[in-house]
């Protein structure tokens, strides 16, 4: 109650009702800025060698999961780290459309929504069990996929299968094809992620992270939100493995299903910046840059990638992102809002959002806002 | 009588499972931490066996009386400074940190020792059995680890129903702010519950390099064995992870009996079904 008797004080010098903005505010601005970006991208097949084209169809599958973790864990509160279990059940559905004579690349969105459909029965399994059981009874899950695939001697068993129907394709088409199909997959993938973070549900998934307990108590449909979640996660992760057979050529069980997917998708997000959706942009670029750099000495990226990761989870948990956008104020992605100006009005409403003030002008907590929509 | 054998191995690795599993669940039941390089940590104190004993000539038995000891101080230490550390932030955090210790220390196993199995050699000992009849006969190791496994988790029950200092470790699991209203400093009891979760961890590490073929990245299955043990036992019931693990390991050597590649997705499948069926485990008590 303190803060509520302090409040009045302290907010006294600006008059007028809270208003509550979309952050940012340059919305035309960065879309046509995002317009170039793709278009710019579209192109590189043109502008660039093949061999940079195949590098960046790996970074566009790496970014696309790491855009789908980050949903899960930055904005749902959700710790996976089965993913991989829909990344190689997306390349396995990609096989068997194309075994069955299917075009490999249009099966590629056919792969992704089994992947969803797959992941709506397991949500219901792995939703009984909470936080750090969940993560590894993920892992179970995606442990079990692994096993029945490579059980099955029609796909190749452990040692995998080639894609058909690639074959056809000149080496310069197929190069083109996979780069427009990887980049179509991950700008969807980050125009999904844009788009349910700015709806009624990214709201309900700020608040059921920022504190479950007070968003069930608001009415919030926790588990129904999470599910949706969940599922929007399976279908990036399993459009992101599409890619990979597409791209690969072949599956293989314990590569497409290899826990250093998970580990790959989770350190970029961590050291990028949970919680926002550039983080994950500017993590998938830095690991790229060390993993060039340090391919030559085998797994050492990766230890030094974890390492990183573990230093920044624990120091700057909001990852380096975080920090940009705290002294800058810059974002590309705008989905928070803002409180702005408002001496405090007598109705319960604005004293709830009082109760846990937000910095002045600062992005308000999931929990606020939430408060703030039901009752308006 | 194949079918008996399958069952008699599968108690004799339930036990094994058990050994793992309690010290996973003493770190989430006292501290609320899932430690994901728990499987991992086995594999270290396996490896370390492997560097230890030739360069020093110690029998077996004295790599455990010295190894344990020291994975125990190390628990302290790592508890008190890295885990607290991401514990203060928050428990999602610790399930990051300690999946980033996973990740590395399993790179760093394949990069010093190589992705080639090995396991610990402790002569004679491990191939001496005797057998019951035709088929089923029972290696006196396997049998050695059951039981150390039922000494452990009886020793961990006494100790914290007994002793001052389980007593301490029970109230600050209960209400950590009100144990430190009463003056228990809740984050040496902690280190202690850590020290003790690693003693087990390198106990049933040691013990899993002996009986198989171990590498690097063995610690994740390791891992999953000991969480499907905990679950499908009842989270927070130290006999049901026993019985759990029985479960495992049985229905793991009935996997194996129908088609040897059958053996781990038998053990999935089961904690699958017991997660549908009766999500609070066998014998659980409260919801996870």
């Amino acid at each position: 109650m303190t803060t509520l008797a302090r409040a009045p004080t302290a907010t006294a010098t600006v008059s007028g009702p809270w208003r509550v903005r979309r952050a940012g505010g340059s919305g035309p601005v960065m879309g046509a800025a995002a317009l170039v970006a793709v278009v710019l991208l579209a192109m590189m097949p043109v502008l660039v060698s093949e061999a940079d084209t195949t590098l960046l169809v790996n970074f566009f599958v790496l970014l696309t999961m790491a855009v789908m973790w980050n949903l899960l864990a930055g904005y749902a509160g959700m710790v996976s780290i089965g993913q991989q279990a829909f990344v190689g059940l997306g390349g396995y559905g990609v096989l068997v459309l194309a075994l069955n004579g299917f075009n490999p690349v249009a099966a590629i969105p056919v792969a992704a929504v089994i992947c969803a459909v797959i992941a709506l029965p397991v949500s219901v399994l792995l939703f009984r069990l909470g936080g750090g059981y969940f993560a590894i009874a993920t892992w179970v899950v995606a442990d079990t996929a692994q096993l029945v695939i490579s059980s099955i001697t029609s796909l190749g068993g452990g040692t995998g299968h080639p894609v058909p129907g690639l074959s056809s394709m000149s080496p310069h088409t197929f190069a083109e094809t996979t780069y427009w199909a990887a980049l179509a997959v991950v700008v969807i993938s980050l125009g999904l992620a844009y788009g349910l973070l700015r709806s009624p549900l990214g709201l309900l998934m700020a608040a059921v992270r920022d504190d479950e307990v007070s968003a069930r108590s608001a009415g919030a449909r926790v588990k129904a939100t999470r599910r949706i979640v969940y599922v929007v996660a399976a279908l990036g992760c399993g459009a992101a493995g599409a890619i990979l057979a597409v791209s690969q050529l072949q599956v293989q069980p314990s590569s497409i299903f290899g826990i250093q997917w998970a580990a790959e998708m989770i350190f970029v997000s961590m050291i990028g910046g949970m919680g926002t959706l550039e983080g994950p942009i500017l993590g998938t670029i830095i690991f790229f840059v060390l993993q060039q750099n340090l391919a030559q000495q085998g797994a050492w990226y990766l230890i030094i990638f974890g390492g990183v990761a573990v230093v920044v989870a624990i120091w700057t948990p909001r990852g380096l992102w975080g920090a940009v956008r705290q002294r800058t104020g810059i974002e590309l992605f705008p989905v928070g809002y803002r409180l702005q100006g408002g001496a405090p009005r007598s109705e319960p409403g604005a004293q709830l959002l009082e109760g846990e003030p937000p910095p002045p002008n600062g992005p308000a907590t999931g929990l606020g806002m939430l408060w703030h929509r039901l009752r308006s | 009588m194949e079918w008996v054998n399958a069952i008699v191995q599968g108690i004799l690795t339930g036990g094994f499972y058990a050994l793992f599993a309690c010290g996973l669940s003493l770190m989430f039941g006292v501290m609320g931490i899932i430690n994901l390089a728990h499987g991992d940590l086995a594999i270290i104190a396996a490896y370390v066996a492997i560097a230890l004993i030739p360069t020093t000539h110690l029998p077996m038995v004295w790599a455990f009386v010295v190894i344990v000891p020291i994975f125990a101080v190390g628990g302290y230490v790592i508890q008190r400074t890295l885990l607290q550390a991401s514990l203060d932030r928050s428990p999602f955090t610790t399930l990051l940190v300690t999946f980033g210790l996973s990740v590395i220390i399993e790179n760093v196993l394949l990069e010093v020792f190589t992705a080639n199995g090995q396991s610990i050699t402790i002569g004679t000992l491990i191939t001496k059995s005797f057998a019951v009849n035709s088929t089923i006969t029972i290696s006196y190791f396997s049998l050695t680890v059951l039981g150390v496994a039922i000494v452990v988790l009886g020793g961990i029950q006494l100790f914290l129903s007994r002793t001052s200092t389980g007593r301490l470790i029970r109230a600050v699991a209960d209400d950590r702010e009100a144990a430190q209203l009463v003056g228990a400093n809740y984050r040496h009891v902690f280190g202690i519950a850590a020290a003790i979760a690693f003693a087990t961890v390198a106990l049933a590490g040691l013990s899993y390099g002996t009986l198989t073929e171990f590498v690097p990245t063995s610690g994740v299955t390791t891992l999953l064995f000991a969480f499907e043990s905990v679950v499908i036992g009842g989270i927070g019931n130290v006999w049901g992870t026993l019985v759990g693990g029985v479960v495992l390991g049985v229905s793991q050597q009935i996997g194996a009996q129908i088609n040897p590649a059958y053996q781990i997705l038998a053990g999935n499948l089961v904690f699958l079904a017991v997660l549908a069926i009766r999500p609070r485990g066998l014998f659980g008590m409260r919801t996870a």
